[in-house]
């Protein structure tokens, strides 16, 4: 029987409770390095189709800017913090200093771009380390690597494992934003992680749930 | 960019054939590859969105055609034939199969684009389809777009513009 089909919704609730654990630590990590609070919206564990998975994020054709790396260890998986041309913008004038830095702008451009790859790093590892006590499962993340280009073709790269399973993935999406940005559906980051198939039994078995329960 | 006809869209690991007027796209391609084949006298042509290079990685018994560049070419080439289209013309157009990430260049599955364009090219061959043209490799996301009227292939890019091959 394929994975996906002994998925039961407290199945999806422990993944859910794995994003809370995990962005909720990155949520804190944020708001340290830049002295704003964070909001952080009640993470989804989903199984999506891949098309319902390159259509998040704004569409397949949407420019983000991604923070992406590979898991290994005793999970292994793909993880993406993904933002919006305008709210990764916004993070790097703030950490930077340089109102006026623009992606469209080469002045300043490399040190936004390291500046931004920084806090990508501090995120995803906050939210991966996190995992790992939590499980107590090993994990090591590969050095995360920024990419400016369109959401699908980012998000592909997380899709490949589960596509020789079958049509669809699990993601567990969770939504961080900047309390005082308001409303704004621009001003927002998103954590999707998508284990790779065979890491759903090791991750319950961590957690004391069997996958066939 | 073709007022009268509609855009038929084909998703991830999915294949679709159009007929002028309308247009046949594909959005946000990494490593996976978009292959155009058409036959140009009978302005008829089919897309596939080739994710993986074979179905031997299956680890299922349920099989997605369009998802494998050896599955998804054959089925392809199938359905443009029961179309009309000579196999005898028919000429194909390739694009994607970028290498975006280096993490993990030991574990071959990160490999993906470069392995998906050569399936890609092997199978074709195999049909003794030529090559016309191709947009392959690289670092950028792409979207692509063809028109069976001028068999021209538009490549849009985030980072590298956009050009017709």
């Amino acid at each position: 029987m394929n994975y996906i089909e002994k998925m039961n919704t407290t199945h999806l609730d422990i993944l859910k409770e794995f994003g809370n654990i995990g962005a909720g630590h990155a949520a804190t990590a944020l708001s340290t390095l830049l002295n704003k609070q964070i909001d952080m919206k009640v993470p989804s564990a989903r199984i999506v189709s891949f098309n319902e998975m390159m259509e998040m994020a704004g569409g397949a054709e949407e420019e983000v800017v991604s923070v992406s790396l590979r898991i290994e260890g005793e999970v292994t998986g793909n993880m993406f913090f993904v933002l919006s041309l305008q709210q990764a913008e916004h993070f790097i004038s703030n950490m930077t200093g340089d109102k006026s830095f623009s992606f469209r702008k080469a002045e300043g451009k490399s040190l936004g771009l390291s500046a931004m790859q920084e806090l990508g790093n501090i995120l995803s590892g906050s939210y991966l380390s996190a995992l790992g006590d939590f499980t107590r499962l090993q994990i090591y993340p590969s050095v995360p690597e920024l990419a400016i280009d369109m959401f699908g073709a980012i998000i592909s790269y997380g899709l490949v494992e589960s596509s020789r399973y079958g049509d669809y993935a699990i993601v567990i999406e969770t939504v961080l934003k900047e309390v005082e940005a308001g409303c704004s559906d621009e001003m927002k980051g998103h954590f999707f992680l998508l284990p790779d198939p065979l890491s759903f039994g090791p991750i319950f078995e961590a957690l004391g749930v069997g996958i066939n329960e | 960019m073709n007022s009268v006809g509609q855009v038929i869209k084909v998703g991830i690991a999915d294949l679709n054939i159009v007929r002028p007027p309308n247009v046949i796209r594909t959005s946000g391609l990494g490593s996976c590859v978009g292959v155009v084949i058409y036959d140009e006298r009978m302005a008829i042509a089919g897309m596939v969105h080739v994710m993986l290079p074979d179905s031997s990685l299956a680890k299922s018994g349920h099989m997605n055609k369009a998802k494998y560049a050896d599955t998804g070419i054959t089925e392809l080439v199938a359905q443009l034939k029961a179309e009309g289209a000579q196999s005898y013309r028919l000429k194909a157009k390739i694009a994607g199969g970028a290498q975006m990430f280096q993490f993990n260049l030991q574990n071959s599955s990160f490999k993906i684009g470069p392995r998906n364009v050569e399936a890609v090219k092997q199978m074709l061959q195999v049909y003794h389809i030529p090559v016309i043209a191709e947009d392959v490799g690289g670092s950028s996301g792409r979207t692509i777009e063809f028109d069976p009227r001028t068999c021209e292939l538009y490549v849009r890019t985030v980072n590298k513009g956009n050009c017709r091959i």
